[in-house]
């Protein structure tokens, strides 16, 4: 996979954010859906539907009727418990295909189930009593749908190398403006933001980011804003050089009634280690569409009642995997705790050393384990 | 500290778990004196709700004293005796500014694992699951109370732990469960549950004007409980409960009904076996019968009040009752912070001594068993208080006296 090519999908064109960022009237008007990373394309995903329909319909047919697709391609009709099998095979492949937001798998699937299917028919021509007419009417058809679903599932394997694309919103309990200061000062990003470590404004609306990578490897890249309405909108992007190459917008809008703001956040970045590093982070509970909610979270906390809200469990994080008991931590599981609140609005130290109650005669037989 | 912990389906331990500290600027400790069973904890104790972790601490009915206030903390001082909410809310957010304080926006940070199940996601809830928020609960002998500020109210010193601890949960949430069905003077109330919080919702009901109150259960002591708080009892396990109320309103029907009964109801056998079976193969997670035989027997027009603890999906539950005869459907987990101050000023003015529900005072660190006698009813259980070890000495009978104030 070409860094390069990636590249180009953030710096040169093709991407969402790309459109945006040059067009004030795109700026308004950008993409504010939930997206997928790797979405397929809608035609890819269309041939998938058919295709997963296909496969339901003739695996009911050789299911229900395996006697009757016998003789249509030619078959021995004591092969009927082979194409009952191959039936459910069908429809479990159809199945995948409706199951799956990007039918990938599902489609392979099928390609599979076609190699068997070739073979099969294949072993057919060697049978002394071969009825060969049906045989290669049959085959034909095989390898014509063959071609279909090998066209679709590389046009859904293709879709996912461009790059993550994350978005989010959440409403936040105060004005656009306050809510877009606060934002517009890139060092106060990393309070909400889970992978940051920090922000340094270089001035000239020029800024350089530090971030925690997978596996707690530091990356680190300097980004430009690109547009910059006070009050709605700030576009953001990393500039050549970046170990992650990414980019941003933020958009603000008065909620109605006066209810205070609702903001939408569109990112794009170029995951490490390209769609395989993407995937790796996936196993270990990083989801990008996750983490971004997880982060506005945070945002609207802070914004809200100042400072990140935790519990007992999310010390260490809040994906599944990352849960502890409701319980107090031991003082090592709090010195490993992702999100402390010293990141937040207020100090955390002040009352850290206050535990004067503790002394004052307790229960008996109660440890302080710390 | 000692703290009353999950770890599976009816297997709970009291064990050592490090004290809690201040892990928000907002946040209180608190020292429990008393807390509580709750019937919605039996929903965890039996399975029911997912997201549970073995180790978590359990426990929402709680009060104690101030032992350490974190740096944002205004209202509360080290030494004050407070009572604890059991939902967890921030004060600042559009839902807390609303007064609906158990859909708190900022108060659950696994919020995303209650949009998975719910759609959107309320409050975190002190010892609730994971989905609640995972926060530690209060059956222990201190907790961390965030939003110290919001949640906890102090009470004054002449009242006992046992007459202002239900503040925390079940007072309140009995309360709102007849306040949703807005009564109007001579109105008639059923209400299905007369577990604790059953209790509180009959006196409520007379409080906020009904004229007749029907109480639906099986169990003998809870039927006499709800007897004395001026209900007229119905036995569902003796008696068909929608002939009775017709009857007894002229086949009307009841202006309003309340669930007080939730996720785990009972009923009739058949019935009863039917929805428990299609639990047990997790076709359904939640058992309706008590919801279904309220809607059933509302008058037309009527509410149906749902208060009773519901966590997923159940089975045939009839809309076409519901659309066909304009009935109203009201439900929410209690806002409790709304209704603490005015019920203490009813507790204060001797309108009403929540302590008549407690059948069982325990030590801590007896918890285990006293789950298992409150889940079996044994020894005509109702509601146990539970008091953190050392603090207690009692022998697990009823008890009315002022142990409590050994603490202070």
């Amino acid at each position: 996979m070409s860094t390069t090519a990636q590249r180009r999908a953030i710096h040169g064109g093709g991407s969402s954010l790309d459109d945006a960022f040059g067009d004030d009237r795109q700026v308004t008007n950008y993409r504010t859906g939930r997206g997928e990373p790797g979405l397929p394309s809608s035609s890819a995903k269309r041939l998938a539907n058919g295709l997963g329909w296909f496969s339901i319909g003739l695996g009911l047919a050789e299911l229900l009727a395996p006697r009757a697709i016998a003789s249509i391609s030619g078959v021995s009709k004591e092969r009927t418990g082979l194409i009952r099998l191959y039936g459910l095979r069908e429809i479990a492949s159809g199945i995948t295909i409706f199951a799956q937001e990007k039918p990938t798998e599902g489609v392979w699937s099928r390609v599979a189930g076609d190699a068997l299917d070739l073979a099969s028919l294949g072993m057919a021509f060697t049978s002394p009593n071969a009825k060969t007419g049906r045989l290669a009417f049959a085959t034909a058809n095989v390898l014509a749908v063959t071609a279909l679903d090998v066209m679709c599932a590389r046009q859904l394997s293709a879709n996912g190398s461009q790059g993550i694309h994350a978005s989010g919103t959440c409403i936040v309990n105060r004005s656009p403006e306050e809510v877009y200061t606060f934002w517009r000062r890139f060092e106060n990003l990393p309070r909400f933001m889970r992978h940051l470590e920090s922000v340094e404004d270089l001035g000239g609306g020029r800024s350089r980011w530090r971030a925690r990578g997978p596996a707690g490897m530091e990356v680190q890249w300097e980004a430009t804003i690109v547009a910059d309405d006070p009050g709605r909108v700030i576009t953001w992007r990393s500039l050549e050089g970046s170990d992650v190459d990414n980019a941003g917008a933020v958009r603000f809008e008065r909620a109605p009634g006066g209810r205070g703001t609702i903001v939408k956040v569109n990112m794009e970045y170029m995951p490490i280690g390209g769609a395989l590093g993407a995937a790796v982070a996936k196993l270990f509970g990083e989801e990008p569409e996750q983490q971004m909610d997880d982060d506005l979270r945070r945002f609207k906390q802070v914004m809200e009642v100042g400072e990140v809200v935790v519990s007992e469990a999310t010390l260490m994080g809040t994906g599944y995997m990352e849960q502890r008991p409701g319980r107090p931590p031991t003082a090592s599981e709090l010195e490993r705790a992702d999100m402390l609140p010293s990141q937040t609005a207020t100090n955390f130290e002040s009352t850290r050393g206050s535990t004067s109650y503790r002394s004052e005669g307790g229960s008996e037989g109660r440890t302080t384990q710390r | 500290m000692k703290a009353n912990c999950w770890y599976g389906k009816t297997m709970l331990s009291v064990e050592e778990v490090p004290d809690p500290q201040i892990l928000n600027q907002q946040d209180a400790i608190v020292k429990i004196s008393s807390t509580a069973i709750c019937g919605s904890d039996l929903h965890l104790y039996n399975g029911f709700i997912p997201t549970m972790q073995r180790g978590d601490i359990l426990g929402h009915e709680f009060m104690g004293e101030v032992v350490e206030i974190g740096r944002e903390v205004r209202n509360l001082k080290v030494g004050d005796r407070v009572v604890v909410p059991f939902p967890i809310a921030c004060g600042k957010c559009f839902f807390c500014e609303g007064k609906m304080f158990s859909l708190c926006e900022n108060t659950n940070p696994n919020a995303w694992m209650a949009e998975k199940v719910f759609g959107h996601a309320g409050a975190g809830i002190f010892g609730y699951s994971h989905l609640t928020g995972g926060y530690a609960g209060g059956q222990a002998e201190y907790a961390r109370v965030p939003f110290a500020d919001v949640g906890p109210i102090k009470v004054p010193p002449e009242l006992t732990d046992e007459q202002v601890l239900f503040l925390s949960d079940v007072f309140p949430t009995g309360y709102m469960g007849v306040e949703m069905c807005d009564i109007k003077p001579g109105d008639t109330i059923a209400i299905w549950g007369c577990g604790p919080i059953g209790q509180f919702s009959i006196r409520s009901a007379f409080m906020l004007g009904a004229e007749r109150v029907f109480a639906i259960d099986q169990v003998p002591e809870r039927l006499r409980m709800a007897e004395a708080g001026g209900a007229e009892t119905i036995n569902y396990e003796e008696e068909n409960v929608y002939e009775v109320l017709m009857e007894k309103t002229g086949g009307r029907g009841p202006d309003a009904c309340v669930d007080d009964v939730g996720m785990e109801a009972h009923g009739p056998a058949a019935i009863f076996a039917y929805d428990r079976l299609k639990q047990a193969m997790m076709l359904q997670t939640d058992r309706p019968h008590a919801l279904r035989e309220a809607i059933m027997c509302c008058r037309n027009g009527g509410t149906v009040s749902v208060i009773g603890v519901y966590g997923g999906f159940m089975d045939k539950f009839p809309i076409g009752s519901v659309m066909q005869r304009s009935l109203t459907i009201k439900t929410g987990q209690a806002h409790v912070q709304r209704y603490m101050r005015p019920l203490l000023e009813r507790i204060q003015n001797g309108e009403i001594d929540p302590s008549f529900v407690v059948t069982h005072t325990m030590p801590l660190h007896e918890a285990p068993r006293a789950y298992d006698m409150f889940k079996n009813k044994e020894d005509n259980c109702i509601k146990v208080v539970l008091k953190p070890d050392g603090s207690w000495n009692g022998d697990g009978a009823a008890a009315k006296d002022d142990s409590y104030t050994v603490l202070h």
